[in-house]
């Protein structure tokens, strides 16, 4: 390596070469792994817990997944993952996974004509199309039991609401950015609201507590269509 | 409620139920939590014989008053305090006795922010995802205490520790916080890395069990693009947009979307716990 001392001491990322990840020192115990796109996020926290699990991954507190980025935190080396990692061979993951959490949902919250008019769709085309669609955890924050949900494709992105809502119910269904995602429980909040489900997605004495963790797969069902029909 | 209790009579500023905390949740978006200031919260479990691990009483500033319904042997550490058995000056930092019914009443700081109370056999409050720490970002495990609340004791162990006064570090009178760049560094212009380490800081009211916010000259970012939500850890160095740096505790979010470019060292974070609004701040590399 042929990296300056100002560098060094600036814990400098570094890029490995073509293999698309740039590994960053976080501090004395902890490493951020950050990649070119959620789906390989997704691959090598897939990755990470397998080999945690098979005892191939030196003891570890936290691993993260976010948006692209996995943090491993509670590390006693972290400078010798940051130059392992990036030679690991990561598969895709596969597409279908055969366990999926079904979540109804009432498709009647106060920003669906705002959401349907982002899309250029019929209000009743935004359940359609939401409930279409096969979801996965892409990673938790926020509160806890939160995920955020991707499987959405890009042209349905819509943006966070100019002014947030004070409260948000628990059991919202909701949108921002790429992302759909459930409030556990009444918060603040600024996401677009479409719907409302009744599933419980954290619950602190059920094992387990979140309903949702980062690699769950997820499909919205809509509820009580009958009885608008 | 059974006699292995204690009634809670002056609840204080804010006073929590805190131990060690709730790790491995994070990736549920489930903070760390735990006392603040670690060391004074295992000592002062020590000293009444408790294991490390028991829950304890963690106050701000203004301390709090309590009865037990049994006897039992309690130590108050962290930020120094005068504590009172039945209104009799008592050791601080040290265990003592408190009968049955008597009130011990851990009065305002003299210096520092956060004293620490063990009772033998711990706070006993049912645990919420291995620990009954109380969070205050996400709202898991007991509530603050409150004027008039019961809360369960464990059951006492073994023989506490047979010292007159433990010696503890004194609060700050200026906070010198050492840090490691990384992990987003590269976000902030070389010149305001430089200001954050050379620069003077003050202790910001706004601080909490979150952050510790700071008062000094605003951060500079070289990028300004929207950085996605990613992992933190226990003393990341956040520049949010006012280019204040703010340093996470233990009740911090679990991702963040401001750039960190800085991480405090953990055995620094103590101290920092028990730095008072307004006390000089400097982070050296």
């Amino acid at each position: 390596m042929s990296r300056t001392r100002a560098e060094a001491d600036r814990n400098t990322p570094v890029r490995h070469g073509t293999s698309g990840v740039t590994t960053r020192l976080v501090g004395e115990h902890a490493l951020l792994v950050e990649l070119d796109s959620g789906a390989a996020v997704e691959a090598l926290h897939a990755v990470l817990l397998q080999r945690r699990e098979t005892g191939e991954l030196p003891p570890v507190r936290e691993i993260v997944p976010a948006a692209r980025t996995v943090l491993l935190d509670g590390l006693a080396d972290p400078r010798t993952l940051a130059a392992t990692i990036p030679t690991w061979d990561v598969p895709e993951l596969p597409a279908r996974a055969p366990e999926t959490v079904e979540l109804p949902v009432r498709y009647e919250g106060p920003d669906l004509a705002e959401v349907a008019a982002l899309w250029g769709v019929a209000v009743d085309e935004v359940a359609r199309i939401h409930a279409g669609t096969e979801f996965r955890v892409a990673f938790c924050g926020f509160a806890p039991g939160f995920g955020y949900l991707t499987g959405l494709p890009e042209r349905y992105a819509v943006p966070r609401r100019a002014t947030p809502r004070t409260a948000v119910p628990s059991g919202s269904v909701a949108l921002a950015g790429p992302y759909t995602g459930v409030y556990p429980r009444s918060s603040p909040g600024g996401w677009q609201l479409i719907g409302t489900t009744d599933a419980v997605l954290w619950d602190h004495t059920r094992v387990p507590a979140a309903l949702l963790s980062p690699g769950t797969r997820v499909r919205f069902v809509p509820a009580g269509v009958e009885a608008r029909a | 409620m059974t006699d292995s209790a204690f009634a809670v009579l002056r609840a204080g500023a804010l006073t929590t139920v805190q131990d060690l905390g709730r790790a491995g949740h994070a990736h549920l978006g489930v903070p760390r939590s735990g006392a603040l200031d670690e060391p004074a919260a295992r000592l002062a479990n020590r000293l009444v014989g408790n294991a490390d691990s028991a829950a304890v009483l963690e106050t701000t500033l203004s301390g709090c008053a309590l009865r037990p319904r049994r006897t039992v042997t309690a130590a108050v550490t962290g930020a120094p305090c005068p504590v009172r058995v039945d209104g009799r000056p008592v050791a601080w930092g040290a265990p003592v006795r408190v009968p049955a019914g008597a009130v011990l009443d851990v009065g305002a700081v003299a210096a520092g922010v956060r004293s620490y109370v063990a009772l033998g056999g711990g706070v006993a409050v049912e645990p919420v995802l291995g620990s009954r720490s109380t969070d205050l970002l996400s709202g898991l495990g007991p509530a603050p205490l409150v004027d008039g609340a019961v809360l369960p004791l464990g059951a006492e162990n073994g023989p506490h520790a047979r010292v007159d006064v433990a010696p503890q570090p004194a609060p700050p009178t200026e906070l010198v916080l050492r840090v490691t760049f990384g992990p987003r560094a590269d976000w902030c212009t070389p010149q305001s890395l430089k200001t954050l380490t050379t620069r003077a800081y003050r202790v910001s009211p706004a601080s909490n069990r979150i952050g510790l916010r700071t008062e000094g000259p605003a951060l500079e970012r070289a990028v300004h693009g929207e950085l996605p939500s990613e992992g933190l850890v226990l003393g990341a160095v956040q520049v949010p947009p006012d280019g204040r740096p703010v340093v996470f505790l233990a009740d911090h979010p679990t991702t963040g979307g401001y750039p960190v470019v800085a991480v405090v060292r953990e055995p620094d974070l103590w101290a920092a716990a028990q730095a008072v609004p307004g006390t000089r701040l400097r982070f050296v590399v």
